[in-house]
């Protein structure tokens, strides 16, 4: 979550005080990422550093009332950065998946059990995410999409270990479960959201 | 209490050869206003479950109890006069009758069980309308959405005293928006008192209930435990 570019899109749309910076962050974010005011202060000021806001100089308004303004390049900045996807292009190495790799030919472990604990737990997660979206009073926009953000990826989550799962399955009845198959990896990995 | 139970309950289809063990000693409860979620692959024997609890079809072995009563003992009229009275189906691709209008559909239960048209279709509307399709009543279903036609099958399987709610894969053939929809009219009929069982392989559609078991090859592996306080995954949050 960048802290920087959140507060440029809040500028954008005019300027606003520190304090008031905060608490629209709160609100956009659904109020699932609290932010303290120094956090705010300290982005602020390399924002400022860097070109991107001005703040008003004049020295009555100083601390909570020192408003701030995006400039051009901040205008500039936000928007590449809208439109630049996240990069990922290369796997990550997640714990799950080397978890169950490891549980595969470790002697006296079950992967079929491993698998199925995360499962649960996964599940047991996503359980408490929709109970929150299921509790309409504190239902709110930006609240919802953060929170089918997170249950998605459970989900895929939950999909990878049901793949694991049948795949695994099948492999035993086929006999050839510790026979490590060659892992293709493509010759050019393309770069994604760079230009070339 | 628990509405809906099942005790030791196997099913085994065919013999020697060919036998095939589709549940195995299978222990499940579900109480009255509860919504249990029965997650598992293609051929865990959810669906073979779902067919039990419905008493579509007798175990091998085990005893069913719905609303405390034995399903086995039962004779056949009287199995059938509980599924009209007691219990609502819902499947992935609706079941809804082609030649019959929305609130004909859902009123149909209730006149096969002896309630007069009017006071039926009567019942039936009102069940439309507290699903948002008051004004969908007259329409046929292949004049209604994906959605649409699932929430008149879920109204179709509440209308009425029916306490007990089977469904088999609900939201299986809808986008994520309308499958979410489906849900909260499930959860919404536990919530009046009534028991669900949802089969499913969808994750996203079993973390709506209160508890989920997972079945594989026929016998149930595990279950999550009660979800106490939701708020907790917030707190677990990364910072920025």
């Amino acid at each position: 979550m960048s802290v920087r570019h959140a507060l440029l899109a809040l500028l954008s749309e005019g300027p606003k005080y520190g304090l008031q910076l905060r608490q629209e962050f709160e609100a956009r974010t659904g109020e699932v990422w609290p932010l303290n005011v120094g956090q705010v202060y300290t982005t602020l000021q390399r924002l400022e550093r860097d070109g991107l806001v001005e703040s008003d100089d004049s020295a009555a308004n100083e601390g909570p009332q020192k408003g701030f303004h995006i400039t051009e390049e901040g205008a500039a900045e936000l928007a590449d950065w809208l439109r630049t996807p996240p990069d990922l292009s290369s796997p990550p190495r997640d714990e799950l998946v080397i978890k169950v790799l490891v549980a595969i030919d470790l002697p006296g472990v079950d992967v079929h059990e491993v698998v199925q604990l995360h499962r649960r737990y996964l599940v047991e997660l996503m359980q408490q995410w929709t109970r929150l979206k299921e509790d309409e009073s504190r239902f709110d926009l930006n609240f919802a999409l953060v929170v089918d953000a997170e249950l998605f990826r459970l989900d895929s989550l939950i999909r990878w270990l049901d793949t694991a799962d049948g795949r695994l399955k099948r492999a035993t009845v086929e006999g050839d479960a510790s026979v490590p198959q060659p892992f293709p990896l493509p010759k050019a990995r393309r770069k994604v959201g760079v230009k070339q | 209490m628990s509405y809906l139970e099942l005790r030791d309950v196997s099913k085994v289809y065919g013999e020697g050869a060919t036998e095939v063990r589709a549940l195995h000693r299978i222990d499940l409860s579900v109480d009255a206003g509860s919504l249990v979620a029965v997650m598992g692959a293609s051929g865990s024997g959810k669906s073979t479950l779902l067919t039990i609890a419905g008493s579509l079809e007798d175990p091998t072995s085990g005893e069913v109890y719905v609303g405390g009563r034995p399903l086995p003992s039962l004779s056949r009229n009287a199995k059938a006069q509980l599924r009209r009275q007691s219990i609502g189906y819902v499947f992935q691709d609706y079941n809804l009758l082609a030649g019959l209008s929305a609130v004909e559909n859902v009123s149909l239960p209730l006149e096969l069980d002896g309630v007069a048209t009017r006071k039926a279709q009567s019942a039936a509307l009102k069940a439309l309308e507290d699903f948002g399709l008051k004004d969908r009543a007259s329409q046929y279903p292949d004049m209604l959405s994906g959605g649409e036609r699932q929430r008149v099958a879920i109204a179709r399987a509440v209308v009425g005293k029916r306490q007990l709610l089977l469904a088999d894969e609900p939201s299986g053939a809808l986008d994520s928006t309308n499958a979410e929809a489906v849900m909260r009219l499930i959860l919404a009929a536990c919530h009046r008192g009534m028991a669900a069982v949802v089969v499913t392989h969808d994750a996203q559609l079993a973390s709506w209930a209160d508890r989920v078991v997972f079945l594989r090859d026929g016998r149930i592996v595990d279950q999550t435990l009660p979800v106490e306080s939701p708020e907790a995954v917030l707190a677990d949050l990364p910072n920025q």
